[in-house]
């Protein structure tokens, strides 16, 4: 038995052929190609969700600035947020809220776990450790999310980039979302096809993001990008549980995202040479002119 | 990472000190096998950056991760963010030079120019070329290629007919299994430096024993 797969196609051959969920597919996947254990794979993922945790609650709890000091303190705000103001519900409201941590304690030197990148690694703790506090979902499960995620991350990296330099933002925190929302459905009980369709409309609804970090760095806009990354993961994963969402299939989207990707111009391509890194009012080292501007009108 | 497969762990992970794969977890690596090569304890090591690194070292924390690298830390070691402060307390002297001017060929490079205790020098070129994964170009004048991504044992060696056939006799004593091997030489007949991947742990023993053949200058060992 060969449990090798080359895209989401003989991905879902071997899970139907096998009546098996995507996570069950890498799991053999892996013991296979890595000749290891299924106990190995699940002490390091249980190794990697201790991390993601950490990386969450380390900036909730004892927030720090950034290295380039553009960010800090933005995840212990929104856990401060009044009730009342709260308009996104429990699971969504922390999954932002996670999702500002992890970019906060990336850019502050603390330890991650990168999924598929650091620059997007606060997608995936955001949604799993949010669904394991607010949504009923237990150890095993929150397991059989982070290793269907990775299934996903495994075709898109394969296919396509994972590479901000390469492909933009779409290809880090658009993988990210794609690869969420896909854990969202297998953890919610989906079809491994709702799966795969959830991560098809997660990446189209971050098509054509571009990359463009102030002054080269992994803090502004990454940080609230890796917020809608996992906001957007719900929403795909709940048009696919409802069998709403789109009707390309994830090679194909895998395919256009890189193509897409390709197409943008190399400002866009995490070069600091355009998009937020050219706001003039972040960006005072590369627009002089708009330092100036300012200084003026306060004259 | 040794096997030529994407698996669970190459997506999810690796697990890093931030904020960069690239720029922090692949510079502290770079560092790190620097160390391992040296053998001896740096005392004093100048980092020269250059393109990319040479422009965002500071906001990436690049400085920190190749500080950390050098006193002998993992990139997913949390005492990289103190690393001028480990680094007085080790008496480990760091100098850092950001060259913009010369061209390299990836834009993710750094020259490590090292001094060990025993007052001997190593000159390395290290590239981070993504997601944290890194190749040595340059060990003092020889240009190499390797990743550290096996047991890897580096033989420093006059090129002289016969070292490489001893190299691998010992190998193949000690029943460690040779994934590649490459020579590097400058010049026919001066320095070399042969490069040996191997599947297994190499052991002391092996190091040795290599070391005793006449030509042989040095042995190095960098371990996954």
């Amino acid at each position: 038995m060969n449990w090798d797969f080359k895209s989401a196609e003989e991905l879902l051959d071997l899970c139907s052929e096998k009546s098996l969920p995507i996570s069950e597919v890498m799991i053999r996947r892996e013991m296979q190609l890595g000749e290891t254990r299924r106990e190995a794979i699940l002490d390091r993922i249980d190794a990697s969700l201790r991390i993601m945790n950490t990386s969450v609650d380390r900036a909730i709890s004892d927030p720090v600035r950034s290295m380039g000091g553009l960010i800090g303190g933005e995840a212990k705000r929104l856990d401060d947020l009044d009730e009342s103001k709260k308009i996104c519900g429990p699971i969504i409201h922390g999954a932002i809220t996670n999702a500002l941590a992890v970019s906060e304690t990336n850019a502050s030197m603390g330890v991650i776990v990168a999924a598929p990148t650091a620059g997007s690694s606060g997608v995936l703790p955001a949604v799993l450790i949010s669904m394991y506090e607010h949504g009923n979902i237990d150890m095993d499960t929150l397991r059989r999310g982070l290793v269907n995620a990775s299934a996903i991350g495994y075709i898109l990296t394969r296919n396509g980039s994972v590479a901000g330099a390469e492909a933009g933002c779409q290809a880090e925190v658009g993988s990210a979302s794609a690869m969420a929302a896909s854990a969202l459905v297998e953890m919610l009980g989906g079809t491994p096809e709702r799966c795969c369709e959830a991560a098809s409309v997660a990446l189209s609804n971050l098509l054509g993001l571009v990359c463009d970090p102030v002054r080269g760095l992994v803090e502004v806009p990454c940080q609230t990008r890796n917020a809608i990354g996992a906001v957007g993961a719900y929403t795909a994963a709940e048009l696919a549980l409802a069998d709403a969402g789109l009707n390309i299939p994830l090679d194909e989207m895998v395919r256009i995202t890189y193509d897409v990707g390709k197409a943008l111009p190399e400002s866009l391509r995490e070069t600091a040479k355009g998009g937020c890194a050219v706001a003039p009012s972040l960006c005072a080292e590369c627009s002089k002119e708009a330092a100036w501007q300012k200084a003026r009108s306060l004259m | 990472m040794a096997n030529n497969y994407i698996g669970i762990f190459d997506v999810i992970g690796p697990v890093m000190v931030g904020p960069s794969s690239s720029h922090t977890s692949g510079a502290a690596t770079i560092s790190w096998m620097a160390r391992q090569i040296l053998s001896g304890v740096p005392v004093k090591a100048t980092f020269t950056l250059y393109g990319s690194f040479a422009d965002t070292y500071k906001g990436h924390g690049t400085d920190r991760a190749l500080i950390g690298g050098m006193l002998g830390y993992r990139s997913d070691d949390v005492r990289i963010r103190d690393a001028y402060n480990e680094a007085r307390k080790s008496g480990l002297q760091v100098d850092f030079v950001a060259d913009r001017e010369t061209h390299v060929s990836h834009p993710n490079t750094v020259d490590i120019l090292m001094e060990a205790d025993d007052g001997h020098t190593l000159l390395i070129r290290g590239e981070s070329i993504g997601g944290g994964r890194v190749r040595i170009r340059k060990l003092n004048d020889i240009v190499v290629d390797f990743t550290g991504e096996y047991s890897t044992m580096i033989v420093g060696h006059k090129d002289v007919t016969g070292t490489v056939a001893y190299i691998t006799k010992c190998l193949a004593e000690k029943k460690v299994n040779v994934a590649t091997l490459k020579l590097f030489r400058k010049e026919k007949g001066k320095d070399a430096v042969t490069v040996i991947e191997t599947d297994s742990f190499i052991p002391e023993m092996l190091k040795e024993k290599i070391l005793e053949y006449e030509t042989v200058t040095s042995v190095d060992v960098i371990e996954v």
